[in-house]
């Protein structure tokens, strides 16, 4: 069996893309806090993506990528039409979703797609969803309209001030949590240094902070514990435990430090193919 | 053809005809690839070894067998010379037959019961069973023209249309359990589905058991014959995820099996853990074996390597993983045992072979902490010293600590293989199934029946990590009950 991609949009070009996926299976069961584990091809190896959004009538699962190496490199290659050899979800545990008010979803990076899946079920559940969402530039945000839909506020921060406030997500943040004491709830999704940052800015208010950590996975399934992180001083597998925790107790060094297990081999596996694309002997 | 008599009258056991070894790949030669060390026997090799069976009137070897096969009758078509003959007894009992001729524990299993082991001075020893099942399948299946089908390769038969597509069974989980369970009702014509989480079928055969061991051709070329008997395997489909139990009830499944393994490994609790180069033994094993990280970067699986790399256990994982490491390139590597070698629970011939290959044996200690640089990548284990105590419930001396004998061990990689615990994803998933205190499933000894009806489990699920041929043997008992359900009196 395989997947096929039934639409295929560059968010950012050659940094970014959205896939939505024929996944029926996959749809009928994905919740928001989800993810996937795919293969490009019979060589490939099994890389971790959560769900950025998905339609259980429709049959299909929608995923975003930041292009970072060789795996994502060549699934950027993939085009409509085309399938996916190996997609296999949904995983991990859906995120806890009740109504409680106000609930501020912060988003960095390609984070924002996965955060985007999120704030719908929260929107869902009846609760007063904020956006918070960062880029470099406005050119570079994501699923700000998208946002839009369902949050009665969305607050953008760029780096260059080109459009929201100018600085960081977390300086929106804490702005946001200073005048508003009812929040019950901040979610974070992004590079470990933002949600590093969040947790930070959340801990004085006593604010509950959920984190989605983006660890290492093979099997994805509990199997084998390359996903390991320490969480309020216990080993949890953020495949099956997770991925999402209290950001309060993740241990990001850790995180930050085993992210980095493989540097070496992922830079020669990216030399390698970019090689071969140049000359024409790969896709 | 042989000259043996086919009369089953025992005989006294002939003068001493040591057992017929298997040539094997040079252990220097080896480790420098990743290709099976055992060769096989030839034809001649497994002739002389089936004559060594003296065909007891009441054999112990199939007593030691979990699966009881007729060991005794397949030798003896050998010793015919009929070959097709033997193939069909092994088939008989076994769907796995070229699996387990070469994973089996076979010195505590069929060969530790065969008579002639009682007094190896004078007989020389066991007959090499667990080679002679081996070179059966094997060379059966060689022997197929290439038209034949992979159903014939299976059964000796041509016939693979399903005749009762009406009867559904389900098997969640796609390791040696679960295959025998789709082979042996495949045959009988009902519908199997298999769902297996990862991207290949096979389970531990493709995930844990190293190419060198187990090609992973012999586990293909099997599920294939069991695809052509009508079996369907769906992969990426993780139970108690992408499907439910009830969900396949309600879909008309008349029987569900689970066979979904403990996969979920232990790790041990001292500091330092999770420092960069601490691996699980499945990690390990699945990057190289699933994710065939030895063609890295060929395949785009990495793994870690380091020149000195300890394996924390005694068990056949331990082993795998260490010889992997090896073939791997690293220079030192150290089985790191909290008893002694004699008690260590690895099959005899990969302990002997991990030794030949230059793997290090350091007993008798186990970890106290595994010590990080600055960057939190590990660089040595703190051990301490054990010495044995009296024996415990399983009948093995306990490891005592001997108070302030610690040593220190540099090691860049540390594999830990101390066992596995149960997966609980599908078992969270499915109200109403019985537990036992370890967290595994209740299951009816005789008939593989969970407290839910209609629902089996066998394998390493019920018992904890066992065999693969003890998998079988709890998925040949179900399938055996679930085709006594589906067709009565015909099954």
């Amino acid at each position: 069996m395989s997947y096929r991609i039934l639409q295929k949009k560059i968010l950012i070009p050659g940094q970014t893309t959205l896939l939505v996926i024929d996944a029926p299976h996959v749809a009928s069961k994905a919740k928001p806090g989800n993810f996937i584990i795919l293969r490009t091809s019979e060589k490939g190896e099994r890389i971790p993506l959560t769900i950025a959004d998905c339609d259980a009538e429709a049959g299909t699962v929608t995923i975003v990528f930041l292009v970072v190496g060789k795996s994502t490199a060549e699934l950027n290659t993939f085009e409509e039409g085309m399938s996916i050899p190996d997609f296999c979800g949904p995983l991990g545990k859906p995120t806890h979703i009740d109504k409680q008010g106000t609930v501020i979803c912060v988003g960095g990076g390609t984070g924002v797609a996965a955060m985007h899946h999120i704030a719908k079920g929260h929107a869902a559940a009846g609760n007063h969803v904020v956006a918070v969402i960062g880029a470099r530039n406005k050119d570079l945000l994501l699923f700000c309209n998208e946002l839009g839909n369902f949050c009665p506020e969305v607050l953008v921060a760029t780096d260059d001030g080109s459009f929201g406030h100018k600085g960081f997500v977390t300086e929106v943040l804490k702005k946001r949590l200073e005048e508003d004491k009812d929040v019950s709830e901040v979610v974070a999704i992004g590079p470990v240094p933002m949600m590093e940052a969040v947790a930070k800015v959340t801990k004085p208010f006593g604010v509950k902070t959920t984190v989605s950590l983006n660890s290492i996975m093979v099997d994805g399934i509990g199997m084998c514990g390359a996903c390991r992180c320490t969480v309020g001083g216990e080993t949890k597998f953020a495949c099956v435990d997770g991925p999402e925790f209290d950001g309060h107790q993740v241990d990001f060094g850790e995180l930050r430090q085993r992210l980095g297990q493989f540097r070496p081999e992922e830079q020669e596996s990216m030399k390698l193919f970019q090689h071969k694309c140049q000359c024409g002997e790969g896709k | 053809m042989s000259a043996k008599p086919t009369d089953t009258t025992p005989k006294k056991p002939a003068k001493r005809v040591p057992r017929t070894e298997m040539p094997t790949q040079p252990p220097m030669v080896r480790i420098q690839n990743y290709l099976e060390v055992a060769l096989g026997y030839t034809d001649a090799e497994a002739k002389a070894e089936a004559a060594r069976c003296i065909q007891c009137k009441k054999p112990m070897c199939r007593k030691g067998c979990p699966v009881e096969i007729d060991i005794k009758g397949f030798i003896g078509q050998l010793q015919k010379g009929d070959l097709p003959g033997a193939y069909k007894v092994l088939r008989d009992y076994n769907s796995l037959p070229a699996v387990c001729g070469r994973v089996c524990p076979q010195e505590t299993q069929c060969e530790g019961e065969c008579i002639l082991g009682k007094n190896p001075d004078k007989t020389g020893g066991p007959v090499c069973i667990g080679r002679l099942e081996r070179y059966v399948a094997d060379t059966f299946a060689a022997k197929l023209a290439a038209g034949d089908s992979a159903c014939l390769q299976i059964t000796g038969e041509a016939a693979c249309r399903m005749e009762r597509p009406e009867l559904k069974v389900a098997c969640i989980g796609g390791g040696p359990s679960s295959l025998t369970v789709a082979g042996y009702l495949a045959a009988l014509g009902i519908k199997v589905t298999v769902f297996e989480a990862l991207h290949e079928v096979g389970g531990v055969l493709v995930y844990g058991i190293p190419e060198f061991r187990l090609p992973k051709a012999i586990v293909r070329r099997e599920i294939d014959a069991m695809k052509a008997l009508g079996a369907e395997f769906k992969t990426n489909w993780v139970g108690g995820k992408a499907i439910l139990v009830q969900e396949l009830l309600d879909q008309g499944y008349k029987a569900v099996f689970l066979g979904v393994g403990a996969g979920l490994p232990q790790f041990m609790n001292v500091p330092g853990e999770n420092n960069i180069g601490v691996f699980s033994a499945n990690e390990y094993l699945t990057r190289v074996n699933l994710g065939r990280a030895y063609d890295f970067p060929n395949h785009d699986t990495p793994i870690f390597k380091a020149d000195n790399v300890a394996v924390i256990g005694g068990g056949n994982v331990a082993m795998d993983a260490a010889r992997t490491a090896l073939r791997l390139g690293a220079k030192n590597v150290y089985i790191v045992y909290r008893r002694t070698k004699d008690e260590m629970p690895a099959r005899l011939e990969e302990l002997e072979h991990a030794i030949e290959e230059g793997v290090q044996l350091m007993c008798l200690c186990g970890p106290l902490e595994f010590v990080g640089d600055e960057n939190k990548r590990l660089k040595s284990i703190r051990l301490q010293k054990m010495c044995l105590g009296e024996p415990d419930a399983s009948g093995r001396c306990r490891p005592l600590p001997i108070e302030g004998a610690t040593d220190e061990l540099e090691v860049g990689l540390a594999i830990i293989a101390v066992g596995t615990r149960p997966n609980p994803i599908l078992l969270e998933a499915t109200p109403g199934l019985k537990l036992n205190k370890r967290g595994y499933i209740e299951a009816d000894p005789e008939t593989g029946e969970t407290s839910i009806h209609g629902v089996f489990a066998g394998g390493d699920i019920v018992t904890g990590a066992a065999t693969v041929i003890s998998a079988m043997g709890a998925g040949r008992r179900a399938a055996k009950e679930i085709a006594r359900r589906l067709l009565g009196d015909e099954a």
